[in-house]
């Protein structure tokens, strides 16, 4: 399982990227591993506000729907068409092409309360898988 | 959780197990998709170990099957099988099943599903005590029997080189006993996926060694082993009825489009009287396949239907459909919504998503050669 260094996580498994006040969000190659092939991804518009732990978007694989939770919150500024359009992408290419919105976010700093990858390597450890 | 002899053998192929009508089951093996394409194109093999087997035997076993069952059971010739229904008084379903007359012409084997396989060893039991007339036994012999299934269009060749017995002309819904590498097997030409194949039933000691040996015969025509996940979406397709989805309690028999296997003129059996009442007074609602046609999600169970705004009725089951690459699905709906070409709208999280209904099976077999 991949877990890059260069990013945060939460405990939802998803993964964040911070640029000045711009945070690009995905979901972690546990999370697509756990989900299987996913058929389906809803994403927010651009100008949506979005607020942290409050469900954003819905992935769908054969068997489930899950969310997928804010890590921060902002106004979508960018939401990736890629992914949307051909979902399989999410399983194949997590950490890059299938990221999946891009957020200006209020607060910078509500990053640092996140996850690195060693403490989120931990803690997919210890969640019983 | 109980365990099939073969959970180790999934275990150590990868696969991922969950809970399952309290059977500790393999739901995939890797990817679902692939698993429902192997199945469509070569072969796949199902640990079938929680489905329930009851042996129905005694002078009386005919009389009393149909008594139970809502099809004509006194057209079965030895070694013929046909899908039924139990039912209840009201119409509603217990289960529904699949009865083997043994190719011995004595007696009769029944198949019913993992999740009701104690309330119906029960309810049969309980019909066996209301019918003192009739001089029949029926015995639970789920823990006796090993089930396994080999489905897809390369089965055929691949049991071939191992059966004692030669079963390509075996007819579909016939069971023929055989023998694989010293195993003994009855074998039904049957299954859950609408491909060709055979459901085998052996001694549950053997159930690995014959699990084995189909592995190992199939291994270079890409035989794979297949779970619970492909094994829905392949039925779906097929448009076979899952227990609590498109038929139930709730659900009666003529309702799910299942009319063909309720036989109203054989005499009487439970359930009769209320299916010819509603028979009679017009059904009301209609089973109906359906594929989205916009983009918006998969629908899934229980999930509402609307036409113009107004709730007709809800999703039984849905998924995304390999073959056809889009979302389909089964939906019981009021009978004015119903028709090939008319559209639907699914309720998916609060939102409509476009559908057109669709002539079932959304997939057939190519007819065979």
């Amino acid at each position: 399982m991949e877990i890059p260094k260069d990013r945060r996580y939460t405990r939802t498994h998803e993964w964040v990227q911070i640029d000045g006040d711009v945070v690009t969000v995905g979901l972690t190659d546990f999370a697509q591993n756990e989900l299987g092939e996913i058929t389906y991804a809803e994403l927010p518009e651009s100008g949506t506000t979005i607020a942290k732990d409050e469900s954003f978007g819905v992935v769908e694989s054969v068997k489930a729907a899950s969310d997928v939770y804010a890590p921060v919150s902002g106004e979508v500024i960018e939401s990736n068409s890629a992914a949307s359009d051909s979902p399989e992408v999410i399983n194949t290419s997590p950490y890059s092409d299938a990221w999946l919105i891009k957020v200006r976010v209020d607060d910078a700093s509500q990053v640092e309360s996140l996850m690195d990858a060693e403490t989120y390597e931990q803690f997919v450890a210890s969640s019983g898988h | 959780m109980k365990r099939t002899p073969l959970a180790e053998r999934h275990e150590a192929s990868g696969a991922r197990m969950v809970d399952f009508a309290g059977w500790y089951m393999p739901v995939q093996y890797g990817s679902i998709i692939e698993e429902h394409r192997t199945v469509r194109t070569a072969a796949g093999l199902f640990d079938l170990g929680h489905m329930g087997q009851v042996d129905v035997s005694g002078p009386d076993a005919l009389a009393f099957l149909q008594y139970v069952a809502t099809n004509d059971v006194s057209v079965l010739a030895p070694g013929e099988a046909q899908y039924a229904m139990l039912c209840y008084p009201d119409g509603g379903v217990v289960d529904d099943i699949i009865i083997y007359r043994r190719p011995s012409g004595v007696g009769f084997f029944v198949v019913i599903n993992a999740s009701n396989a104690d309330k119906d060893v029960a309810w049969l039991h309980d019909q066996v005590a209301a019918r003192d007339d009739l001089q029949v036994a029926v015995t639970n012999i789920s823990e006796d029997l090993g089930m396994i299934a080999i489905q897809g269009p390369l089965a055929e060749a691949i049991v071939a080189r191992i059966s004692t017995v030669d079963l390509s002309g075996q007819a579909y819904f016939s069971c023929m006993e055989t023998t694989l590498n010293g195993i003994e097997c009855l074998a039904g030409r049957t299954g859950y996926t609408g491909e060709d194949g055979w459901e085998f039933y052996c001694p549950i000691a053997q159930v690995g060694d014959l699990w084995d040996l189909l592995m190992e015969t199939g291994k270079d025509d890409g035989l794979k082993p297949i779970g619970l996940g492909a094994r829905d979406t392949l039925r779906l397709e097929s448009r076979m009825p899952l227990y609590g989805q498109e038929i139930s309690t709730e659900i009666n028999p003529l309702e799910a489009g299942l009319g063909w296997a309720v036989k109203l003129t054989k005499g009487d059996f439970i359930g009769r009287d209320a299916l010819a009442a509603a028979k009679e007074a017009g059904l009301t609602r209609r089973a109906v396949g359906f594929r989205v046609t916009a983009k918006g999600g998969t629908p899934r169970t229980h999930y509402p239907i609307e036409v113009d705004g107004t709730q007709v009725g809800e999703v039984t089951s849905g998924s995304y459909s390999p073959t056809l690459d889009a979302n389909i699905g089964l939906a019981i709906i009021d009978r004015s919504a119903a028709g090939v070409g008319k559209p639907l709208d699914i309720i998916v999280r609060g939102k409509p998503v476009r559908a057109e209904q669709v002539k079932t099976p959304f997939y057939k077999r190519a007819a065979q050669s």
